[in-house]
């Protein structure tokens, strides 16, 4: 199964291959109720200068996936499996102290909660001089001064002083800018952020949002942003992926995904949003039923228990056969389902769009 | 943090001054007439008479409270004996021993150095031994080390003290004689030499930090489990950290926070006696004399090492407060 | 949702039938220090004097940044928690300082939803006990015994009745709220302070919730407090929406008339800081970044609260409070010395 989405900006410089891509990446967790089927068969590619948004369900494997990126799972339970290109080097496969090299340098990390995330005894100042001075080889004071320019850089008031304060001295949103600076210590290339806004307020949100997108302009990183929220999304990807049960059940350019979205699991989630623009007399198109337990993945696709378009139909089985992740028209918009596309298509104006 | 230092120290006289006022009168309490007890074989109405004048036995409570506390406090201690035989008895003065008269304090001052190093010794060797055999386990979660370690504390914590010392004597000391029968009763390391002083302490040692030892290796590995999943943790591999940087650094520091409150505590304990350790290898430290006071009736003898034995529990209590202090600034600065 | 139009709520809210009438509350929490002699070196404003009034079968949405006094104003009004200043009025009646005895029979009538679908059920009884233990509380005898009330009530929320003994960790998030929803209505309340009921959920899950409270609040004739943060679910389920900042309510508004005509620069700032779900509109809209954040309870500024992120302000917004005062539409309330003119987006 080779399927992938290819963001629609040139491939890297001269070698022809994305910046970043995931081929049919798996992980699996040997655990005492069974194996539970974390991501199974993840694939997208990414570019120098672009954000990739991952939108789907909690336990969906998000954040599985983006620890695999990071070769995090290396040393645990986990079983990876596919494959992960960086700038032409392979990571599933690499040893630990090689890709070690890569965490922090090439590719960083930004986590959902700040608070938990940084160290409770160490001061923050120092916890960015350490990420600085595990990959460069300088006194100090050269980190030092490194630290607090970055922490000046987004947006930490008097940082030369705030240099010395400890995580629980800051508040929420200064904890997560304190995390973005912490990540860029080193010049990442590519950046991926795991819900970096999820504990925050929305004006703090705001903030924090705008800094990425600016500092992403200047270092011109690639940026993937997990998240549950479809606000965020689309305010910041070019390209989405939204995942089912550790499965890509859709994928493309934003405003494919947001205005001509063909898989039944986005129009639920696209229905079940209400929205801060319209008057709220509609009712929401829950989705019914809860996410797939992922130690017993539904035998076909897996949003069939769920699914309310299964009538549609013609010469597969929702219940019998996993649809295939197949292009569809000229964009790179890729969806999994046995709906033939004019089908989907003519559901979506019919009877979706109106009610979004 | 010094104005801290200050609120905990007046804290702590506060506390040991209601200890000692609750030890005073549980002692009147007993029903042991302490006359009779001073006294001996040849009593009469009349010696228990000179004995209840000595001491001031016919003193309301109250006076006699005022008496006790101003041995203690008193730079230049109290007076004993009645008027015509007073002797002083020097500060801090817990009063004289029933038993053979000479002054408590005498008695513990004498008693504390065995005891010192048979806990200062038993403490680094079950710190060593739990939290390197406890961090190994969790570093091997699940793996055969693992097991083994959680095997050994289990055996540790449910081999009786009292049964593994005497094993050991048997074994090492009437059995194979790799060490000589213990000639001094109490081995002073400058008098005995370190060879001597090491033979005398290293079953005692051995015997007393087993459980401890066992308790530290659960609860290291417990702690080390914990911790070595916490999004910190996660964190610091992100960054690209050694996998030692992450574990040293990151990890056990954290870890070993709450091991710091229970290693205090419990050194504290054991710097009031080592009851049944010191029973074994008759280790004339302060456990051997409490045994003797409470087995001998010898109320001011058992007052005085209770209360000595409340000193270094309370203190280890502020010590450990402001370690705990020193290793977390989310304390130090709240 | 009540279908009743703007008009007709001003028509309500004029004719003062408050279902519940809230006026000046307020909620310090001291500050102390030392052990034994303690002293209070200050207090945490939690909630300062807030006005709000619930209509039967009404929504009030609060909404506000973390920390604002959102769930201390929700805890109040069930009488979880004592005020120190203020009044509340339940139909009439002054429940402000009520005792334990004497709130019995208001507790029927207002019951609380949690936010953690998680820790606010005991791990230890069955979802049976559960949803029956307010029966049992008040000492109320249904017909057909508490267990086949409390499993038509399992029905209603959307729970298999035959999950009777089962304990909470064997249901998923959205279930658990759901049960908290059964639990809430069992006595057949009045009212139903919502404490950021589908917070922790997700969204296909959330509009699930969303749903079923919509659909009570029809059958049962419902009023909600509503507390979130999440700006849309706020417009989509309430009829009438306050905005919160630190402890105090600085605008008031039917649901439509604050979304589209917002007064109050904070609920500028707040609506242009939420992500809509829509990328081209997003493009369009004008973009409010306040600086910092929201400044202790402890310590609040002088004057208008909102005056140190504030991008209008002036000396007298550090010197006078701003009242909360009518402007423009009937009933849309704010506080504000110089009250934006445009409309946001
Ligand atoms: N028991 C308490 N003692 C002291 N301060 C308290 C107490 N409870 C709440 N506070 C403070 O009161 C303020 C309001 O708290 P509240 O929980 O009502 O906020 P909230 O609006 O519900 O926030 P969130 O969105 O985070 O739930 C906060 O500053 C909080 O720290
Ligand atoms: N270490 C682990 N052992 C077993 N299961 C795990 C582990 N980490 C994650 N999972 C499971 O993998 C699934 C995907 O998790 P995750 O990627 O964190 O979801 P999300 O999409 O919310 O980020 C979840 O069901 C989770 O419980
Ligand atoms: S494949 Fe079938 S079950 Fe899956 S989304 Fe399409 S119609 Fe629904
Ligand atoms: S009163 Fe002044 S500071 Fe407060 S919101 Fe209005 S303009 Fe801003
Ligand atoms: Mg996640
Ligand atoms: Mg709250």
């Amino acid at each position: 199964m080779t399927e992938s989405v290819t963001t629609t900006a040139s491939t890297s410089a001269g070698t022809g291959k994305p910046f970043l891509e995931l081929k049919n990446l798996q992980v699996h967790f040997p655990t005492d109720d069974g194996l539970v089927k974390a991501v199974n068969g993840l694939s997208f590619t990414l570019e120098r200068g672009k954000t990739l948004g991952i939108v789907g369900e909690s336990g969906s494997g998000k954040s599985v996936s983006s620890l695999a990126i990071m070769g995090l799972h290396k040393g645990s339970r986990a079983k990876v499996g596919g494959e992960i290109w960086l700038d032409g080097a392979e990571l599933v496969g690499m040893s630990v102290p090689e890709i070690r090299r890569l965490r922090g340098q090439q590719v960083a990390m930004i986590f959902q909660d700040p608070l938990s995330a940084m160290h409770p005894f160490y001061r923050v100042g120092d916890q960015l001089v350490e990420a600085y001075r595990v990959h460069n080889e300088v006194p100090k004071s050269v980190a030092r001064k490194r630290a607090i320019d970055l922490l000046d850089r987004v947006g930490i008031p008097s940082p030369d002083k705030r240099f010395f304060d400890y995580p629980h001295q800051f508040s929420g949103g200064m904890r997560q800018r304190a995390m973005i600076a912490m990540a860029l210590m080193c010049d990442p290339q590519l950046l991926i952020a795991d819900e970096p806004t999820t504990a925050l307020d929305v004006t703090v949100q705001a903030q924090i949002l705008d800094l990425m997108m600016d500092l992403q302009k200047e270092f011109n990183s690639a940026i993937v942003i997990i998240t549950h929220d479809l606000g965020v999304v689309a305010q910041m990807a070019q390209d989405v992926v939204v995942m089912y049960g550790g499965r890509v059940v859709e994928a493309g350019p934003v405003r494919e995904i947001f205005y001509r979205p063909e898989m039944p699991y986005t129009w639920g989630l696209l229905g079940s949003i209400p929205r801060v623009n319209r008057g709220g007399d509609h009712r929401l198109k829950s989705i019914r039923g809860t996410p797939p337990s992922l130690i017993n993945l539904p035998k076909g696709c897996p949003f069939q228990p769920r699914c309310d378009y299964q009538q549609h139909v013609e010469g597969h089985s929702c219940t019998g056969e996993v649809p295939d992740l197949l292009q569809i028209g000229t964009e790179d918009h890729r969806v999994r389902c046995h709906i033939e596309t004019g089908q989907r298509k003519k559901l979506f104006t019919e009877q979706i769009k109106p009610n979004l | 943090m010094g104005r801290y230092l200050i609120r905990r120290l007046l804290q702590t006289v506060v506390i040991l001054w209601v200890i000692s006022a609750i030890t005073f009168f549980l002692f009147w309490i007993t029903p042991a007439n302490p006359a009779l007890l001073i006294c001996g074989k040849n009593c009469n109405t009349e010696t228990i008479a000179t004995v209840n004048a000595t001491f001031g036995f016919d003193d309301p409570l109250i006076v006699q409270y005022g008496t006790y506390m101003k041995g203690l406090v008193s730079p230049t201690g109290r007076d004993i004996g009645s008027e015509g035989s007073e002797r002083n008895c020097a500060w801090p003065c817990f009063g004289e021993s029933y038993q053979n008269g000479i002054p408590v304090w005498d008695s513990i001052s004498d008693a504390f150095p065995a005891t010192f190093w048979l806990a200062i010794g038993a403490a680094t060797i079950w710190l060593f031994f739990g939290v390197m055999l406890g961090l190994l386990a969790a570093l091997r979660k699940g793996k055969a080390l693992d097991k083994l370690s959680v095997g050994l504390a289990l055996f540790g914590v449910s081999f009786p003290t009292i049964v593994f010392g005497y094993l050991l004597l048997f074994l090492f000391i009437v059995k194979l004689k790799w060490i000589p029968f213990p000639d001094t009763a109490n081995a002073a390391l400058f008098e005995v030499g370190p060879v001597k002083w090491l033979q005398f302490y290293i079953l005692p040692w051995i015997t007393l930090a087993l459980v401890f030892a066992a308790l530290y290796t659960r609860l290291t590995r417990a702690n080390m489990i914990d911790t070595m999943n916490e999004d910190y943790i996660r964190t610091a591999r992100a960054k690209g950290l050694g996998e030692g940087t992450v574990i040293f650094k990151h990890g056990l520091r954290s870890a070993l926070t709450p091991i710091v409150t229970i290693f205090g505590l419990d050194l504290g304990g054991l710097l009031g006696g080592a009851v049944i350790t010191e029973q074994i290898f008759s280790i004339t430290g302060l456990g051997k004399f409490a045994i003797d006071s409470v087995l001998g009736n010898d109320l001011p003898a058992i007052m005085g090492v209770v209360l000595f034995a409340a000193i270094f529990i309370v203190l280890a209590n502020v010590v450990v407060d402001v370690l705990y202090a020193v290793i977390d600034p989310r304390v130090r600065l709240s | 949702m009540s279908t009743s139009t703007a008009a007709e709520q001003v028509i309500r809210a004029g004719q003062g039938e408050a279902l519940l009438e809230v006026k000046g509350l307020q909620r310090y929490f001291p500050v102390t220090r030392g052990i034994v002699f303690q002293r209070q070196v200050g207090a945490v404003k939690a909630v300062d004097g807030i006005d709000l009034s619930i209509h039967t079968g009404e929504t009030l949405g609060v909404v506000g940044e973390s920390g604002c006094g959102k769930t201390t104003t929700g805890r109040l009004v069930t009488r979880l928690d004592e005020p120190t200043g203020g009044s509340i009025t339940f139909e009439g009646e002054d429940l402000t300082h009520l005792s334990r005895a004497k709130m019995r029979p208001f507790r029927r009538e207002i019951q609380m939803i949690f936010q953690d679908p998680f820790s606010s059920l005991n791990p230890r009884q069955t979802i049976g006990t559960i949803i029956a233990a307010p029966f049992q509380i008040q000492k109320v005898d249904s017909e057909g015994g508490t267990k086949k009330a409390v499993q038509a009530l399992m029905e209603r929320v959307g729970l298999n009745p035959e999950h009777y003994n089962r304990y909470p960790h064997e249901f998923s998030g959205g279930q658990r709220q759901r049960i908290g929803v059964a639990r809430a209505l069992a006595l057949r309340p009045k009212l139903i302070v919502c404490d950021e009921p589908v917070s922790a959920l997700d969204v296909s899950i959330q509009a699930q919730i969303v749903n079923l409270l919509e659909d009570l609040q029809d059958e049962f004739n419902l009023a909600y407090l509503f507390i979130a943060h999440d700006l849309s679910v706020i417009r989509h389920i309430s009829d009438r929406v306050a905005v919160m900042y630190l402890g105090k309510v600085v605008e008031v508004a039917d649901r439509d008339e604050l979304y589209n005509h917002a007064r109050h620069p904070y609920t500028h700032a707040l609506l242009s800081a939420v992500p809509e779900a829509d990328p081209d509109a997003l493009a369009h809209r004008e973009r409010i970044r306040l600086t910092g954040d929201v400044p202790s309870p402890l310590n609040p500024p002088s004057g208008c609260r909102f005056r140190t992120r504030c991008w209008k302000a002036q000396d007298i917004c550090a010197e006078q409070e701003p009242p909360l005062v009518q402007i423009g539409a009937p009933g849309h309330q704010a506080a504000c010395h110089f009250p934006e003119e445009r409309d946001v987006i």
